[in-house]
């Protein structure tokens, strides 16, 4: 290896597999692959934003989703009424979005964040149901189960696709790159500190319930950016698809899958479970055994894959370097850093 | 007015009741497995869809089918626990709390995909020939099956509390629940108590899930909205305390029928203003205990 390029720069790290990420678009331009790749990134950087709360604090929001929808509703309710954002507009439209959902968290994420591990997640997912509920009954903001439309976007037919995936792409590079940075800063060292042992961390004097709002919210906001995107993509914004429970369970064993705690699994994560579960969705319909298999999936995954593909493939490299004796007897800090139940990689 | 609201206060504690039912059955699966059973809605709506198929194709009672239906959903239980629990738990040494959820929120789409493959998504409703009768007393209504509903409920709780205190199998419970690894010292049989317990608490999904069907239309997609409302009924009580399920169960099953009373569209909200209320000035719950601060 090289010594100019070492492995734990920000090249390797961040920049070489989001140009590989961006070339995507070059190597399969048909319209139904790059709906696919825009499906698998939204993922990716929905589960990646997840990420920056559950793989820092280790705590599991099961609330995204109603922020997802939040934004998605927000995007549909300002583009319809600020009639100038056309075209591009509607993309610049999700930083005020992103900015005021992530302002509007604060509170929320310090009333809830009250609880601890458990009683938080239950909590999430209350927040979810009912904010799915508000949706269909507050017909004045949301359209109640019929919906709200958002203008569609102008592009030209051929070529549809393309501002949506950079976007997206854009979105993810924004949760991978806070991600890193915080992993780089004795921020990332007291949310460690804070994951491993909460009492203890406050104990020395780390503001946890600061730490822990504050990746909520920037969590969350992420999450609406994205949502606000997709809204402008499908052009259309329905209560059961807007805050869906599934898609909830889907952000979060994505994380699992790909290993919560590091950089890149939640992307990996999303570029397995999103074609699988398209390919289902294309075998069997959009008809109910999609559910029923999708539950399968997602239990196959938990209880073959309980730690997921980053850790159990950092193990196994782990031991296998032990087994060579150790020829880089010198830790090599990557070796640490790899290992999520410990640092955040 | 005042009519209006003490007509609210019983339909409240009638719903309450089946409420308890439902959440205490919750509560008990936290407390012996540390698993929180998101599916319990669901299985409250399949067991609605069994007494419903053992109505209609049979023409047994609704009250009645609930001698079959909670040993069948009893089984269930045992089976998801068998299933779906213990694999992780065997593999790990432990299951970690996470882990679980996803699992039970995964088990909990399978059964509504299920649900809807054999019943459609059509709204289905039980209805008897009493479905819609009510006795007036002093000028208040009291609606049959609410009432039956209530009695139900606090016979079985009733029951489950001889169970819990009365019995050597509770008492086993009662020691998994505060200690899981003393009660294995002493020679309780843990994995078979949280199997067991799994199953007391799917059965009481069961027998609620007869009395839902009499009273609400359901299709597979109920279980959302049901699931939330359980959620926070344990959150308040304090999770893992059968107590704290059915006093939170009664103040949310009044305060939503006060305020449904008033305004339908914010009857959902009712949940959510209590659950923040809640989270703010005591975020263990009503019943739950301060050094469990860590849950």
């Amino acid at each position: 290896m090289s010594r100019v390029i070492r492995p734990d720069s920000w090249l390797v790290r961040i920049i070489l597999p989001l140009a590989a990420l961006a070339a995507v678009p070059f190597l399969m331009p048909q319209a139904w692959l790059l709906n696919l790749a825009i499906l698998g990134i939204m993922y990716a950087a929905l589960a990646s934003s997840w990420n920056l709360l559950a793989g820092y604090t280790g705590y599991i929001s099961l609330s995204h989703a109603a922020f997802f929808g939040i934004g998605a509703y927000a995007l549909a309710r300002l583009a319809g009424t600020v009639a100038s954002l056309r075209g591009y507009g509607p993309f610049l439209l999700t930083i005020p979005i992103g900015v005021a959902v992530t302002l509007a968290a604060i509170p929320v994420g310090w009333v809830v964040l009250r609880t601890r591990h458990v009683t938080f997640a239950i909590v999430t997912i209350t927040v979810l149901f009912i904010v799915q509920t508000l949706a269909f009954n507050l017909t004045g903001v949301t359209g109640g189960s019929e919906g709200v439309a958002v203008a569609s976007a102008p592009f030209g037919a051929s070529d549809f696709e393309l501002p949506f995936y950079w976007v997206m792409t854009a979105l993810l590079a924004l949760a991978v790159i806070i991600f890193e940075a915080v992993r780089r800063s004795r921020l990332g060292l007291s949310l460690t500190a804070l994951r491993e042992d909460e009492d203890k961390a406050r104990g020395i004097g780390v503001p946890t319930q600061p730490l822990k709002v504050g990746a909520f919210a920037v969590s969350v906001g992420i999450t609406a950016m994205v949502g606000g995107v997709w809204a402008y993509y499908i052009s259309f914004v329905m209560p059961q698809y807007a805050i869906d429970p599934l898609m909830m369970v889907g952000i979060a064993l994505t994380a699992f899958l790909g290993g919560k705690g590091t950089l890149w699994g939640p992307t990996i994560g999303a570029l397995i479970v999103v074609p699988a579960q398209q390919y289902l969705a294309f075998q069997v319909g959009a008809s109910d055994l999609y559910l029923v298999s999708y539950a399968a999936i997602f239990l196959l995954v938990i209880l073959l894959l309980p730690r997921g593909v980053i850790p159990t493939l950092g193990e196994h490299l782990r031991a296998r370097r032990a087994r060579s004796v150790s020829v880089q007897s010198a830790r090599d800090p990557e070796e640490r850093l790899d290992e999520p139940q410990h640092t955040p990689a | 007015m005042v009519h209006t609201v003490i007509q609210a206060l019983i339909l409240g504690i009638l719903t309450g009741g089946v409420y308890a039912l439902m959440s205490t059955g919750q509560t008990l699966v936290f407390g012996v497995m540390r698993v929180v059973n998101v599916a319990q809605g669901v299985l409250v709506i399949l067991a609605a869809y069994l007494s419903y198929t053992l109505y209609s194709q049979f023409g047994i009672d609704p009250f009645a089918t609930i001698v079959l239906v909670m040993p069948a959903m009893f089984a269930v239980g045992v089976g998801i626990q068998l299933l779906f629990i213990r694999p992780v738990q065997r593999h790990r040494g432990s299951v970690t709390f996470e882990q679980t959820l996803l699992i039970m929120f995964a088990v909990a789409v399978g059964i509504e995909g299920i649900l809807d493959l054999a019943y459609t998504s059509s709204y289905r409703s039980i209805d008897t020939s009493y479905a819609n009768a009510s006795w007036t007393v002093a000028g208040y209504t009291f609606s049959v099956v609410r009432v039956l509903a209530f009695a139900l409920a606090v016979g079985l709780l009733g029951l489950l509390w001889l169970l819990l205190n009365k019995t050597p199998f509770g008492r086993a419970v009662r020691a998994t629940v505060q200690n899981p690894t003393s009660a294995r010292l002493l020679g309780v049989n843990t994995e078979r108590i949280q199997a067991l317990g799994m199953g007391v608490g799917v059965s009481l999904a069961g027998a609620s899930g007869a009395v839902f069907g009499l009273i609400y239309p359901f299709d597979a997609n109920s279980s959302y909205d049901l699931v939330s409302r359980l959620l926070s009924i344990i959150v308040l009580g304090g999770l893992g305390s059968v107590v704290g399920a059915v006093a939170g169960s009664l103040v949310l099953g009044v305060a939503e029928a006060v305020v449904q009373t008033f305004s339908p569209v914010w009857a959902p909200f009712t949940f959510l203003v209590v659950l923040i209320a809640v989270l703010l000035v005591r975020p263990q719950g009503l019943f739950g205990s301060a050094e469990r601060g860590a849950l």
